[in-house]
């Protein structure tokens, strides 16, 4: 039942990827950046990591994406203004590179083992909390800290007078 | 039962594409959410290592990046929104006032 799933949900978050990085339109893309989000979010939760596909939805589908979203429609670039693309040879190579990572980081997941003992439970809210207050504290309020700073940069920058 | 190296392959599949959207497009919205896909991938492999090996570590790091995430789009877009109020583009091969 697990693999029907993965293969079900890993084939949304791919297709919706490669729709990210080929449409034209960047409202397009965003749209599509929200499908390959739900579906990742489904794969989390098929490790048992519900925490994590909540936060997932809420953080990436609800603020991260909707803030693109805003700023698509506030710069409003029209259909005859967005970037001609690159060449088809640069194109080309690029597809080309990307294959040959993930080439390689197939022949190195093939090598990689682990135990196979279904494990559960750690992708908890409570174990996830009990681990983010307990060994990450100063992780976590480093990581406030951090969002201190990207929003005080995010209002410098919307300054008018830069 | 899946096997781990499905997860780590998906997860390379997931960053390869975001790899091509950022060398191979030349709209700044596009190349940050292709950063956005990659992140996930590294995400996918965070989580389904650390539920394979029992420990709530890879949660705790997807977490961190997703924090990172979300700063990082922050800062990005205003960045994007300063510089198309001055450049009038958001194609990037434009920008290059700081090519030698």
């Amino acid at each position: 039942m697990e693999a029907l799933f993965f293969i079900l949900f890993g084939a949304i978050a791919v297709g919706g990827a490669v729709m990210v990085v080929t449409r034209r339109h960047p409202m397009v893309s965003a749209l599509y950046l929200i499908l390959t989000l739900f579906a990742v979010a489904a794969l989390f939760v098929l490790r048992h990591a519900h925490f994590l596909a909540a936060i997932q939805v809420i953080i990436y589908a609800g603020a991260v994406v909707v803030l693109f979203i805003f700023v698509i429609m506030l710069i409003n670039v029209p259909e005859s203004r967005l970037p001609v693309e690159r060449a088809t040879i640069v194109r080309v190579a690029g597809v080309i590179a990307a294959g040959l990572l993930i080439l390689e980081s197939a022949v190195l997941a093939r090598r990689f083992a682990m135990p196979k003992a279904p494990v559960s439970g750690v992708g908890t809210v409570e174990a996830v909390g009990r681990a983010l207050f307990t060994d990450y504290l100063l992780a976590f309020e480093v990581t406030s800290v951090l969002l201190l700073a990207a929003v005080i940069g995010a209002i410098a920058l919307s300054n008018k007078k830069l | 039962m899946i096997e781990p190296p499905a997860y780590l392959l998906l997860s390379a599949i997931l960053f390869g594409i975001g790899v091509v959207g950022v060398v191979a497009r030349r709209n700044i919205l596009i190349i940050l959410m292709s950063v956005e896909v990659m992140l996930n991938g590294v995400n996918v492999a965070f989580v389904a290592v650390g539920s394979y090996l029992g420990d709530a570590t890879g949660g705790i790091f997807a977490f961190m990046v997703m924090t990172v995430a979300a700063a990082e789009a922050a800062v990005g877009l205003a960045l994007l929104i300063a510089l198309y109020r001055i450049r009038e583009t958001i194609d990037i091969t434009e920008l290059k006032v700081l090519k030698w």
